[in-house]
């Protein structure tokens, strides 16, 4: 087995500088009624050559090279070439988690610069190393929201991910938490009304996510201004972070939740993505997650260390402020790499090109016959929701004879907006893959 | 370090001493040392109600949480704000760091409470 | 910085010389306005203005992230690179962590861009090779661990943790009473009290016996009808295979409790004895342990949970299904599942690479890897046992815990000497963890360590044990040969810094 790097002769030296005269007594303690006599049943040893070639076939029978308008939570955004090399560097690849900062200096200072990226971006003070993604990010800033007002009701806008609420129910649920859900208005956006009546005394948080699922960008003022009347916290969670380099930050919230997916990781089909949490300075002791600080060494020099790690599971056991342990790191990475190649003026230049595509398509869109533009008279980012005539299925078929995957239905989570669809343009969307669709869309109805 | 035989003393390591109505509560010298740096302390707010032998907070070291033990029952009538910035106090005389102020509800639980004598044998056990 | 003067070690032995790595400030210390590292594509439709269209809602002061041309970025990264550690490196034997090599391969063939940049919202028919991809690993994991059933979304094994405990939750409900506590053994990992106490729990810990097993007698008078699990590791964390599993899986059984593996050190066991055939209900496994996707520093893991046919209803939506036509798809229609515990379908690009590292291996090579790591953490035993204390004489698996109970009579603690390893070349092992042994030691070489390699650590900790006698301040100040010393973590944790700030 080419990983392993002992020859038989060592093996038979190694068995027998420890006393035993084979491997099978090292295993002698497992019952042997238990004992494996056979061979697992997986496929058998394959050359390096096999398994690219597994891969490549598994691969082509997904579609490559097609125009895709998905988006929900998971974009595609053009990943500068440096990200890769970087991270398959062996020393941040191969390390793990940083406890022995003295040899991990590399890992801590790349997350404090991470972490101060993320501070910068959201407009929070701190932020922490990661959560496994925006989802269960969302979650945890809602059970840290309950830690801190000590209150046990969550109230949720029905615009965050179906998905995310989902998971938000599944982390509660054995929590004696409530929550209930607000609608949305025409515009896509919260209900303020409904907001306000929902939001009692005994609200620990407030969750949103803006822009929200259907592309819209919240009033964060207002929702905050409603939260805090009543003492509760206002948690944002931020599904496309490409968003804040054009969109003023969530300011008034005292938790914001990040999926980091779009500063320059891939697709993958879900994963593995980054969560991040930001917060106020003084909720710090209850975030989840680690935390790189800054300090000295016994020399005067600079160095970062993982700190306040008593909030851990490690330490704290069963009265952790979360049981993570594993994190994204390597993922932090690519999106502290991403966000250093864009910088300051690059994130908003990248910002405004979405901007510019959704509002084309969303324009175009619209002037097709059968089609309707959704949740008109609120500001969007780079995703729109579209009405048709026709049903979804009937149009995707046709806009993939012409290499185009069409948007997202949005039936199965919001059964009251029928035939609705959610379209999503991020910079490498061509115009003429926004015009192809279009005429696809309205073809159905010239037909039908 | 001495242990002042003007305070009372709990299993877990709080100190209190009594004037009037009200109980101030610190953690001891072995409690501290045992701890090590400390860099954060937990207390409730003024106000609250702590209970006798129930935690009524913690306090930590760089890798280690330790809850507080109430020694006595009451309301909470002050807490030590200069621990948020010094913490380290605690260490270097932790028998004049104290961390909340209370209002006893029950007095005589303060007799209840080991004497420095007691306290110190107790300790020279747990070593 | 100063210069840092390196104390010898001892010559006969010395690995790796600290290399040169370079200063680099921090990547705001070094932007500048202007600077540029990225050009995009010219805009194909027309501008527009962004305060006319987001109105309030428009950023207007742009975040402080910093400016810097490609090379100075590829600069600073590759050198904060060459202060880490890593397996590639050098040997990393962190106990319960299973640093082993990861594999090339399965970083190319995750980056195939058929599965790279197949996104999750597409089609069913479209994503087939995805779906096949998955379908094959689990079906692999399925008979590793001979278990009936699985999930791949948890996306780290405390996320496992958290859904294993769902399962066992929704179960227990379902025949009517959620039962209240789950006894956890006194050696555990931290993260299975914190998993156990988010799922609604109360913890109950249990002694370990003499020999830092399960005591069944303390067992058996502790499970009662409010007994909801028991949450094991096993091999436990000294490494040590539970000789009494089934008679455990019994106890638990017979008040209708189930059995958790922590499926930690599954690095042991991996074709030589399947959890399903001892007893256990439901387990995770550690993708980034076992099956060799990187740590990355951190993460990303993956954590899948595998369970008996019985659970199988309350697995996480969705599950991968096949239909009359053979189409692999995802059903969403699970009434009785504990819900999703995160969006999407879990960590797809580590499923991609735990795969490439099953099918490179196959069964022999599964099997040979199981029986090289506990091959190697006896061979270190043995050489070590002479001079670092042995608390528990029962047989190893793939690692073994020593204390540093002979040491500390010089002063020197277990912190002590892991740091005086890095001196020697080496990745401390894992300090003062599992709690049941004072100031411990434990050690997991993991099958990638070759004769040499296990020879110089031994040589390295061989010395150590002598400069403890000889030289103890020596250990105690270490490490000498780093581009940092000792830092001061309690500066940090009292006065947190953790972002830059301009001055």
């Amino acid at each position: 087995m080419r990983y392993l790097p002992k020859s038989p002769a060592e093996r038979e030296q190694m068995l027998a500088e420890i006393g035993v005269s084979s491997i099978d007594e090292l295993f002698s303690v497992i019952p042997e009624e238990y004992r494996l006599t056979r061979d697992l049943d997986v496929p058998r040893q394959q050359a390096e050559s096999e398994i690219i070639a597994y891969f490549n076939e598994e691969a082509a029978k997904n579609i490559i090279g097609y125009a895709s308008f998905l988006g929900g939570g998971a974009y595609r955004h053009f990943r500068p070439i440096i990200i890769d090399s970087l991270v398959q560097r062996g020393e941040f690849l191969t390390s793990y988690t940083p406890y022995q900062a003295e040899i991990t200096q590399g890992t801590l200072q790349a997350i404090f610069e991470f972490q101060t990226m993320i501070a910068e971006l959201t407009g929070m003070d701190v932020a922490n190393a990661s959560m496994y993604d925006g989802s269960t990010g969302a979650a945890e800033a809602v059970l840290m929201a309950m830690r801190i007002t000590g209150r046990s009701k969550a109230v949720v806008a029905r615009t965050v991910h179906p998905e995310y609420r989902e998971v938000l129910a599944t982390y509660l649920r054995h929590r004696d938490m409530a929550t209930s859900e607000v609608a949305y208005t025409k515009n896509g956006r919260v209900d303020l009304a409904a907001l306000e009546e929902s939001v009692t005394e005994e609200t620990a948080a407030v969750l949103v996510q803006s822009p929200n699922f259907f592309g819209t960008i919240e009033d964060i003022p207002a929702i905050a201004e409603i939260a805090h009347k009543k003492g509760a916290l206002l948690v944002v969670s931020i599904a496309e972070g490409v968003s804040l380099g054009i969109v003023r930050p969530p300011v008034e919230a005292d938790i914001v939740s990040i999926e980091a997916q779009s500063f320059g990781v891939a697709l993958s089909y879900g994963g593995p993505y980054v969560g991040v949490l930001a917060t106020k300075e003084k909720y710090l002791r209850q975030i989840p997650g680690r935390l790189v600080g800054q300090t000295t060494d016994s020399n005067g020099n600079r160095g970062f260390v993982l700190t306040l790690s008593t909030r851990e599971q490690h330490i704290r056991r069963e009265k952790a402020t979360s049981n993570i342990c594993t994190n994204q790191a390597l993922v932090a990475l690519m999106a502290t790499i991403f966000l250093t190649v864009y910088g300051k003026e690059g994130i908003r230049e990248l910002a405004e090109h979405n901007l510019a595509k959704a509002a084309f398509a969303a324009e175009t869109f619209k002037l097709q016959s059968g089609v309707k533009l959704l949740f008109e008279g609120a500001p969007r980012f780079h995703e729109f929701v579209i009405d048709t005539a026709e049903a979804p299925p009937l149009w995707s078929q046709r806009l993939l004879n012409e290499k185009i995957v069409g948007g997202i239905e949005l039936k199965k989570w919001y059964p009251e907006l029928g035939n609705a669809t959610l379209w999503c343009t991020t910079e490498p969307i061509k115009r003429k893959d926004i015009e192809a669709a279009a005429k696809v869309l309205a073809a159905g109805l010239a037909e039908g | 370090m001495a242990y002042p035989t003007n305070y009372r003393y709990t299993r877990e390591h709080e100190w209190i001493s009594v004037e009037g109505k009200i109980g101030t509560i610190g953690i001891t010298d072995y409690a501290q040392n045992s701890l090590g740096d400390i860099v954060y302390v937990d207390a409730p707010k003024v106000g609250d109600t702590v209970t006798a032998h129930a935690t009524f907070g913690s306090v930590e070291s760089v890798k280690a949480v330790s809850d507080l033990f109430s020694p006595v029952s009451g309301t909470v009538t002050e807490t030590n704000e200069s621990l948020k910035t010094e913490p380290d106090k605690i260490n270097s005389a932790p028998h004049e760091t104290w961390i909340i102020k209370v209002e006893l509800s029950d007095p005589a639980q303060f007799d209840g409470l080991l004497d420095a004598a007691a306290y110190e044998a107790f300790i020279a056990e747990e070593q | 910085m100063s210069t840092i003067e390196t104390p010898a070690v001892n010559k006969a032995i010395g690995k790796v010389r600290p290399h040169q790595t370079q200063n680099e400030r921090l990547v705001f210390e070094k932007s500048s306005p202007g600077k540029k590292a990225y050009k995009l594509a010219p805009l194909d439709v027309p501008e527009v203005d962004p305060e006319a269209l987001l109105g309030d809602a428009v950023r207007k002061d742009p975040p402080g992230l910093p400016e810097l041309s490609e090379i100075e970025i590829i600069r600073h990264f590759t050198r904060l690179s060459t202060w880490n550690y890593a397996i590639d490196l050098g040997m990393y034997p962190l106990g319960s962590c299973t640093m082993k090599y990861n594999p090339r391969v399965n970083e190319w063939v995750s980056r195939i861009r058929g599965l790279a940049e197949a996104h999750p919202y597409r089609p069913d028919s479209l994503a087939q090779g995805i779906l096949n991809i998955i379908d094959l690993l689990q079906k692999c994991l399925i008979e590793i661990t001979g278990m009936d059933t699985i999930t791949l979304q948890p996306a780290a094994g405390a996320h496992g943790e958290f859904t294993g405990i769902l399962l066992v939750r929704a179960w227990h409900e379902s025949q009517g009473n959620a039962r209240k506590k789950i006894i956890i053994p006194d050696s555990a990992h931290g993260t299975n009290p914190a998993t156990a106490a988010i799922c609604g729990y109360q913890v109950e810990n249990l002694k370990s016996n003499a020999e830092g097993g399960i005591d069944l007698e303390a067992l058996t008078a502790q499970v009662d009808e409010e007994t909801a699990a028991l949450m094991l590791t096993n091999p436990s964390t000294i490494g040590v295979f539970e000789e009494q599993i089934h008679k455990i899986a019994d106890i638990l059984h017979d008040k209708g409790a189930l059995l958790y593996m922590d499926g930690a050190n599954m690095n042991a066991l991996v074709g030589k004895v399947r959890p399903g055939d001892f007893g256990v209900d439901v387990m995770h496994l550690n993708l980034h342990k076992t099956f060799s996707t990187p740590h990355g520093g951190g993460g990303p893991g993956s954590g899948p949970v595998a369970c008996k046919k019985f659970l199988e209803p309350f697995l996480p939506t969705p599950v991968l299904v096949q239909d009359e036509n053979g189409m692999k798809t995802w059903n969403y229609d699970r009434p009785q599942s504990v819900g999703r515990v995160r969006a999407f379908y879990g960590n797809t690009g580590m499923f991609i690479r735990a795969l490439a590292y099953i099918l490179a291996n196959g069964p022999d090579g599964l099997r040979q890897t199981t029986e090289d790591a506990v091959l190697n953490a006896n061979y270190i035993r043995k050489k070590l046992e002479d001079v670092y204390e042995l608390p528990y004489k029962t047989p190893s698996m793939h690692e073994v815990v020593f204390s540093d109970k002979k040491q500390v009579a010089k002063g020197v603690k277990t912190g002590d000497i892991a740091k005086r390893l890095i001196d020697y070349g080496f990745h401390p092992y894992t300090v003062s963890f599992p709690l049941i042994v004072p100031g411990a030691l434990m050690i997991e070489p993991t099958e990638s360590e070759s004769l040499e390699e296990l020879d110089l650590f031994i040589d390295a900790m061989r010395s150590i044990a002598k400069e403890v006698e000889e030289t103890p301040e020596l250990v105690k100040s270490a490490p000498h040969s780093t581009r940092i010393s000792r830092l001061d973590e309690v500066k940090a944790a009292r006065k947190p810094v953790l972002r830059w700030k301009p001055e």
